[in-house]
């Protein structure tokens, strides 16, 4: 807190603030989404270190090298990268004030997460369609679970988007509608972060095992 | 009606899930409907819904959801207790023969539920009802961050506990024992709901006390008033702050858990089974990873409250703050370094096993620390021996014997022969009866009159805490001496008659603590009754040193007509002590959240969710969670949660209050 | 120690005295060093624990309101002395206790053969242990002789003195194999092997449980151990040969359907494949081996092949097992013969033979065999791939 303590005129210690002013709405909404992202870091960690112990037991089954397409994956992965890179224009044109740039770049990342959603539905059908169900091996039911999460988590993040959208439209870039892009912007990033982590360490690493 | 078309609508319940041929449950649920029907019917006929519904369900209130935390909690004990004695009762009976008067099916319920019940609607709400009071009024600050979320918090738990209880005369809750291990709990050996409703209800509740920490964290981050840097928090503050950064960076990990598992049952993956590579060993591994430092959870808090309740019946300062804190963070951390040892006996090697033996130790170096300091805190003081500090005494006394069997258990080759024993049990009732509830019942009794506005009753008070400790030894104190001669857990017929003796004791005990329980629903009763002779109008009746007590009891909403400003870490007992004048004008309007029935609808969606799945309603589960999403979006088009309290309201109380402290002097 | 022992032992003796403290007063080596590591521990805890609660009793009755005449210093808050007293004292007894355990459990590790089996006598090492295969069935235990080819349910005998080496596993659910006058308890676990090594040192008949709850049957779930001498055990072995009856995969099958209160059993003649085949949950016929399933995932899977392998699950020991959403369960059919066993067993853990610098102050220790830094996660030892 940045309050100064003085001591009154008379020399006697402070022990209340006459004149106060309340903190600003949202003075705790960062920190307090900061910790719920930790949280959501948290269940990604477990998912990961299941993944670690489980990936080897295929059960005589395929193994990620039989199943994985890099170069569907590769282009799933450049969809959310430049959906974070467009998100990152919406918050730069966010704070010029300019609500239908903001929109568009916000339109923007949306279509990239659909598109994202849409290859990683696509992968998924494939897989199944085979008979690589999630039920077929330690293995299957451990990527499944930790690509869906993630999955579900953009999905969460696009219902969201388009809720602020419509509520920008309505209210315009007042000051909780900015925080709130803040937010969804850093849990936008954060899914960015962890599918990279699942890019790296389950599909690349699973192709080299 | 087809029975394709009734499973549709029903999923797999029927009516020969109700346990219409169980006598017990049947009896049970006759008391509970007429109970129900009583209060319901008192209520309407009081005309109390709408009072309830405006100032209680739908409150943001810090106070208010605090006191409805505490409420849950002492309802649900009554629950688990009740589970408590019918074990007690059976293992007394199921002598030479006799199967006793539950059969397997009943008895192993019984005992999960009893687990499940304590741990998470009993200790946890009891815990979080506290820190949800004091916290924001040991910081001089006005609400928590983020008042809603804590309204939509105390409803989730609420829901869970509704899932338990519902189980209890729909369908039957697991049969696994409380952490409910796999393969046990996979769909294959507990095909019934059982492991659906432990599943549901502590997911629901899960994400109310993982919200519920994120908040506090803030709280006490972000709401200090002036001048309160973090080595001037009082010490509940700072036991609370880490209580809630174990709770956020633990329930995540039991939400997983969960949801792996319920992934097996229902879609049949392969995490925890036997075939197809999965690893059930992984399961025990997760789950302790959470239940290890849950323990620390609910303990953390209540050694919080004994350090404030110390302090202030021995009149002095407490010994060695700064220690106390360091001893608090380090118990934080290594709560981490531990859970292996709760399955030494999994077939670890020697190395990890004396590893995680020996970090378990390690944390009995603070903790002895922490009993030293509250020693030195009694040192040349001056101790009153009011209820609170009767508690205190009888904890220090009790936990250092839980404290010293812990520490033995965590000898892996003693654990070895200790393990699962009735030890073992004997421990953990040690420390959580010695440590969170004698804590928890301190708090209570601590800090009631500063939410009611009158102390409790001490003669009813000291009744029940006589019957408390004595029936606590009685019925814990066999147990050991029973696990030395290698009686385990969970038996539920016996056939060495040299056993029933202890198990005779064990339940005298137990009958002692009933009495115990009755005694402070008595207490509850007579204080109310005689409030106004027990009134306290001068918000301090302990002569105490914290924050809280600088305001009214019970506090006005807005906690404080002005933010204090704090000079030292005991702030009330400095103010008082350099002549603090209360301020009698100049009060401003005071901003303050508006109530919201958004978190109770929620809550109530969840549960129903919940629900729907355990029963494989597939439509209720679909609905509610399209109804949950729905309530949800809806909500945050609400843009005006606040509003102010206007400056003549805030006048008119604090007059009140003047007149009130003239009066009394 | 042994004055300590003694000592600590002298009041417990009262107080207990005509009731069985089987895990104070036990029958085998093993249990009964456990047993002096439960004293010597709470001895050692016991030096701060009984000042402690006295300081509490003293402090309270002392430092009481009505006692004016005691001093009062309520600024008094901090004394570095005592602090330095209140942190390093539980330290130091934690640095005993840690030194202790460290040694304790490297010496004690189930795991590990014996050294002696008894504080004054080691093990000979021309005699080999008697070799036990315990199986945790639901809800009866079933033990396999392999040296003589025999098996029983609910009873167990081992001749005094020798030293057993068990190992262990489940058919379905954890258990935990304990017999309290013998050694300290291991899990059973399903497609898991784990071991125990124990010696009797007094013949007479105890009591073996199952410490992990289980299901329904689980109190029933006992059986008893015979401790016998060497002409006893012959004896004994001759009976249950006598006995006939033989415990083949179809015989186990059945005897692996969930009952209760089991009586004993005996098996004259018994598979001599079978601990594998349950072990590595192949006994059904055309199911394929953990063993074999392990080594061909080490090597990459089947590929898209594997995906066909699998077969709609016919035997079923419970009434369901199928789930809502996840469609009927199957197993992953064998490929090449079950009787091909493939991999190694894992390397066991062997008794140092010279015990004497274990006990003194010496400092010079045995080197113990480190253990794979890939069992650290999960805390358990590879499956058994044998």
């Amino acid at each position: 807190m940045t309050i100064a303590i003085k001591p009154t005129q008379s020399g006697e210690p402070l022990f209340y603030l006459a004149d106060e002013h309340p903190h600003p709405e949202g003075w705790s909404t960062s920190l307090g989404f900061w910790i719920y992202l930790m949280s959501d870091c948290l269940i990604f960690a477990i998912l990961f270190a299941t993944y670690g112990v489980l990936s080897g037991n295929y059960a005589a089954g395929p193994a990620p090298k039989d199943l994985f397409d890099l170069s569907l994956v590769a282009v799933n992965t450049t969809m959310l990268l430049l959906s974070s890179i467009t998100y990152g224009f919406a918050m730069l044109t966010m704070q010029q004030n300019k609500i239908g740039q903001t929109q568009l770049w916000l339109a923007i990342t949306g279509l990239f997460g659909l598109a994202f959603i849409g290859i990683e539905l696509t992968e998924f059908a494939h897989m199944i369609h085979e008979g690589a169900t999630p039920q077929r091996s330690a293995f299957l039911s451990s990527f499944f679970t930790l690509v869906a999460t993630h999955g579900l988590h953009v999905t969460f993040g696009l219902v969201w988007l388009v809720t602020l959208m419509t509520q920008v439209a309505r209210f315009g870039l007042i000051e909780a509608n900015r925080r709130r892009l803040m937010c969804l912007s850093m849990f936008w990033h954060f899914l960015d972060v962890v599918w990279i982590g699942v890019f790296t360490f389950v599909y690349l690493m699973g192709m080299l095992r | 009606m087809s029975p394709d078309l009734l499973k549709l609508i029903f999923g797999r319940l029927g009516i020969e899930s109700l346990p219409l041929h169980e006598p017990i449950v049947v009896g049970t649920f006759v008391v509970v409907a007429l109970g129900g029907i009583a209060l319901l019917g008192g209520l309407t006929y009081f005309r109390l819904w709408g009072y309830l519904w405006r100032e209680w369900f739908t409150t943001v209130d810090h106070k208010r959801i605090g006191i409805m935390y505490m409420i849950l909690g002492i309802v649900m004990l009554l629950r688990g207790f009740a589970d408590a004695l019918m074990m007690r009762g059976q293992q007394v009976l199921a002598f030479g023969g006799s199967e006793g008067y539950l059969n397997a099916h009943h008895y192993d319920q019984v005992f999960t539920a009893h687990g499940v019940i304590m741990i998470f609607f009993v200790a946890m709400p009891l815990v979080t009802g506290l820190m949800n009071y004091v916290v924001p009024l040991q910081i001089g600050a006005r609400d928590v961050s983020f008042p809603f979320l804590n309204n939509f918090s105390f409803w989730m738990t609420v829901g869970g506990a509704v899932l338990v209880m519902a189980s209890l005369f729909i369908g039957e809750f697991a049969r696994t024992g409380w952490l409910a291990y796999p393969p046990l709990s996979n769909i294959g050996y507990s095909p019934d709901v059982g492991v659906d409703y432990y599943i549901w209800a502590l997911q629901v509740a899960g994400v109310g006390t993982t919200l519920s920490g994120i908040n506090l964290i803030c709280t006490i981050v972000k709401l200090r008033c002036p001048g309160m840097t973090m080595m001037r928090m009082p010490v509940f503050t700072w036991t609370s702050l880490c209580t809630n950064v174990l709770i956020v960076a633990s329930f995540p990990v039991l939400t997983v858990v969960l949801a792996l598992l319920s992934l097996d049952r229902y879609v049949g993956t392969n995490f925890f089974t036997n075939d197809f590579g999965g690893s059930p060993m992984m399961y025990v591994n997760l789950i302790w990873i959470w239940g290890h430092p849950e323990v620390y959870i609910l303990v953390l808090p209540a050694f919080g409250i004994f350090s404030e309740v110390t302090s202030t019946f021995s009149g002095k300062r407490l010994f060695g703050y700064t220690s106390m804190v360091y001893a608090t963070v380090v118990i934080t951390i290594l709560s981490y370094l531990v859970w292996l040892h709760h399955f030494f006996t999994m077939g670890s090697g020697a190395s990890v096993n004396s590893f995680f033996g020996i970090t378990s130790m390690i944390i009995s170096i603070p903790t002895g620390a922490k009993m030293f300091n509250w020693l030195f805190t009694m040192y040349r003081g001056r101790i009153r021996y009011e209820l609170p500090m009767m508690w205190t005494i009888a904890f220090m006394l009790t936990f250092v014997i839980g404290g010293m069997t812990g520490v033995l258990l965590a000898v892996p080759p003693a654990d070895f022969v200790l393990h699962n024993s009735l030890f073992l049990i004997a421990h953990f009732h040690n420390v959580i009866i010695g440590g969170v509830v004698f804590g928890a019942f301190a708090g209570i009794s601590y800090w009631f009159p500063k939410a009611f506005g009158y102390k409790l009753d001490p003669f009813w008070g000291k009744l029940s805490f006589w019957f408390w400790v004595s029936g606590f030894y009685l019925a814990f104190m066999p147990l050991y001496v029973l696990g030395l001669m290698g009686v385990t857990r969970r038996l539920r017929v016996f056939d060495d008659p040299s056993l029933q003796i202890w198990f005779i004791i064990a339940a005298i005990g137990a009958v002692l603590v009933l009495l115990g329980i009755m005694c402070m629903l008595m207490q509850f009763a007579v204080s109310f009754l005689k409030r106004e002779q027990l009134k306290d109008v001068t918000g301090d009746p302990w002569d105490a040193r914290t924050l809280e007590w600088a305001t009214s009891s019970p506090p006005p909403d807005y906690n404080f007509a002005f933010t204090p400003v704090v000079h030292d870490n005991d702030a009330w007992w400095d103010m008082k002590k350099r002549g603090y004048q209360r301020p009698l004008t100049g009060f401003k309007p005071i901003h303050m959240p508006s109530s919201t029935g958004t978190g109770i609808i929620l809550a109530g969606l969840a549960t129903a969710m919940g629900f729907g799945l355990i029963w494989y309603i597939w439509w209720l589960a679909a609905l509610s969670f399209i109804g949950l999403l729905a309530v949800g979006i809806g909500h945050t088009f609400n843009y005006h949660r606040d509003f102010d309290i206007p400056a003549e309201d805030v006048i008119r109380t604090e007059d009140a209050r003047t007149k009130l402290l003239a009066g009394a002097k | 120690m042994s004055r300590l022992k003694i000592l600590a032992l002298l009041p417990l003796a009262v107080a207990l005295s005509g009731c069985n403290y089987v895990v104070l007063a036990p029958a085998g080596d093993i249990a009964a060093q456990q047993r002096d590591l439960v004293i010597i521990s709470t001895v050692l805890m016991l030096l701060i624990v009984v000042p402690v609660m006295a300081l509490t009793v003293m402090f309270a009755w002392r430092y009481r309101q009505s006692n004016t005449a005691a001093r009062y210093e309520p600024e008094w808050d901090h004394s570095t002395k005592l602090e330095l007293v209140i942190w390093s004292v539980p330290l130091l007894i934690i640095v005993c206790l840690g030194a202790l355990t460290w040694m304790a459990t490297h010496l004690l590790d189930p795991y590990r053969s014996l050294g002696r089996i008894a504080s004054d006598r080691p093990v000979d090492q021309a005699t080999a242990p008697l070799e036990v295969d315990v199986v945790a069935l639901d809800w009866k235990w079933l033990f396999i002789y392999p040296d003589y080819g025999i098996a029983t349910v609910n009873e167990l005998a081992a001749p005094v003195d020798r030293p057993i080496a068990f190992r262990i596993t489940s058919s379905t659910v954890m258990n935990s194999f304990y017999i309290p006058a013998l050694a300290g308890q291991v899990y059973a676990m399903p497609g898991m092997e784990t071991k125990l090594h124990a010696v009797v040192n007094h013949a007479g008949t105890y009591r073996g449980i199952s410490a992990n709850y289980s299901g329904a049957g689980f109190s029933g779930m006992h059986f008893n151990f015979q401790g016998l001498d060497d002409k006893g055990f012959d004896a004994w072995i001759a009976s249950v040969k006598s006995a006939g009856g033989s415990l083949g995969r179809a015989e186990y099958l059945q005897l692996e359907k969930p009952s209760q209160n089991e009586p004993v059993r005996h098996y004259g003649t018994v598979d001599s494949d079978l601990y594998r085949l349950i072990l590595n949950m192949c006994v059904e016929t055309g199911k394929m081996c953990t063993s074999e399933m392990m080594a061909i995932d080490a090597k990459g899977g089947l590929g898209h092949e594997g995906l066909n392998n699998t077969l709609p699950l016919a035997y079923d020991k419970y009434a369901r097992r199928g789930t809502a959403l996840g469609g009927e369960p199957t197993f992953v059919a064998g490929t090449c013969t079950p009787d091909a066993p493939q991999g190694q067993t894992t390397a066991s853990i062997k008794a140092p033979t010279d015990t004497a610098p274990l006990l003194g102050a010496g400092l010079k220790r045995p080197t113990f065999t480190p253990l794979k830094s890939s069992s650290f996660f999960l805390g358990q030892r590879p499956k058994s791939d044998s």
